[in-house]
């Protein structure tokens, strides 16, 4: 199957038991485009950029990532991931270790650098996301917004092709929201592809490419921020931004 | 003579001591090594049930949680008499020793497989999760990103629960075990005299206080900064 996207997810339905999370979602993505995705909890949202790296396994559809066919069962699903960044809500570093101990591990154990390269490339990632003088801290002394940036740096140091964030800045502190917008942002300049869960209404306007609308597991309407934002042709669509937008 | 020096005579008698000594320094020494055989094997094979059980293989699972829970309620005691005077009517005849050793091995394996197992599944499912969406395998992720957090966990129950099932080595007394109780008491018979079980209840605290010393060192090298 040619396509010129680099994520091409097709008719993707998610169940969990009886619940019907997505419903038939349509997604595409270009190369260094930055897509955000919006709508009101248990739109599945979160689950459709799960589904993308096969954090959840969707119960019907298709999902081409860079070429790779993420659902067959033939597909070294390990080796895709490497080339799937993910950053969560609730940031994930591993405790035990430390910051360069966080970014360094996949670089070891995935991409298989020996230790001395891995620790180059871990703090030039970390100082990717401006925390090169952290390295040697764990996730315990770092700040929210510190441990976010190194847990995208724990990403990008494998050099993904594409970036899922699923409400990157959510569990942050308002103060430290910006840190975390700023590395996105730097990411997005060098020409990242990614795609964002996120309520960040302000970096959506100025910075993504399309803004997806979800509600109750359907995509209800996509298009320039500008478009989605001032415009909305669904009623949905037009009751969530103003509900958002009211705070 | 006063009621002290009574007391002295009947518990902390010199010359018993004395006598006895060399048996209960041999009992010591069978001590150590039932509780090293128990330790190095109880908790390899609890360690490995937990690992075994977190592949998630249903009948498997059923199989283990069986077994782990028919040695967690059963009394060591009768495990030791079962296998000791039961087991040669089915062919092999273990010897005290090894009925002991093996006996508190299979009930330090199910508990250590439970606190294990706990350990295991208190880690946040999110660390499983940043660790697979960087490609890491799902064994690459227990080792390397659960276990060590894991084990972080289990060992303040792991080691409260190792010392009382090596102080069971004193069950072995039953199976004709040389170790420092066995030696106690048949001196304590032979010397019409308490002493020697004074000796012997010195020796097991010199044999633990260090060990209660050590976990605690050990729990405080393996925490980290949250």
């Amino acid at each position: 199957m040619a396509t010129n996207h680099i994520v091409d997810a097709r008719a993707i339905h998610k169940h969990f038991g009886t619940l019907h999370v997505l419903k038939g979602v349509d997604l595409k993505v270009d190369e260094r485009e930055l897509v955000f995705i919006i709508g009101p909890s248990g739109s599945g949202k979160s689950t459709l950029l799960r589904c993308l790296n096969r954090l959840e396994d969707p119960s019907s559809g298709s999902i081409m990532v860079d070429g790779i066919d993420m659902l067959n069962p033939k597909t070294d699903i390990n080796h895709a991931r490497r080339r799937i960044g993910m950053v969560f809500q609730s940031f994930n570093l591993y405790p035990h270790m430390t910051a360069l101990g966080n970014v360094t591990l996949a670089l070891r154990n995935v991409a298989g650098k020996a230790r001395a390269e891995a620790e180059v490339l871990g703090r030039a990632a970390l100082e990717r996301v401006g925390l090169a003088d952290r390295a040697d801290h764990t996730p315990g002394q770092l700040s929210g917004g510190q441990q976010q940036r190194v847990a995208i740096a724990r990403s990008i140091a494998l050099e993904p092709r594409v970036m899922l964030f699923d409400e990157p800045t959510s569990a942050l502190d308002p103060e430290l929201v910006g840190s975390v917008l700023e590395v996105m942002r730097g990411l997005r300049e060098s020409g990242m592809t990614m795609i964002v869960v996120s309520h960040e209404m302000g970096f959506a306007r100025n910075a993504a490419d399309r803004v997806v609308f979800m509600d109750d597991g359907l995509i209800v309407e996509q298009g320039p921020p500008a478009a989605i934002f001032e415009n909305p042709t669904h009623e949905r669509t037009r009751a969530f931004i103003g509900q958002i937008q009211r705070h | 003579m006063s009621g002290w020096d009574k007391f002295v005579e009947t518990f902390f008698n010199a010359k018993v001591m004395w006598k006895y000594l060399p048996d209960i320094l041999s009992g010591m020494v069978v001590t150590i090594e039932l509780a090293l055989l128990i330790v190095v094997t109880g908790l390899a094979a609890g360690l490995a049930l937990a690992l075994l059980r977190s592949l998630a293989i249903r009948p498997l699972n059923w199989l283990i949680i069986f077994v782990v829970d028919l040695f967690r309620s059963l009394p060591p005691l009768v495990i030791i008499v079962l296998m000791y005077f039961g087991l040669p009517y089915a062919g092999p005849a273990p010897s005290g020793f090894v009925s002991t050793w093996l006996s508190l091995a299979f009930v330090l394996m199910a508990f250590s497989e439970e606190i294990f197992w706990a350990g295991i599944t208190s880690i946040p499912k999110g660390q499983w999760e940043a660790s697979r969406s960087t490609g890491l395998s799902f064994g690459q992720t227990l080792f390397n990103v659960v276990l060590p957090q894991a084990f972080r966990l289990t060992i303040p129950p792991l080691t409260n629960r190792t010392i009382a099932i090596t102080k069971g080595t004193a069950l072995g007394t039953v199976v004709a075990v040389t170790e420092i109780l066995g030696q106690a008491s048949s001196a304590m018979s032979n010397s019409y005299n308490p002493s020697p079980l004074m000796m012997g209840a010195a020796a097991y605290v010199v044999l633990f206080l260090p060990v209660v010393v050590a976990a605690r060192w050990i729990e405080t090298k393996f925490a980290w900064k949250r």
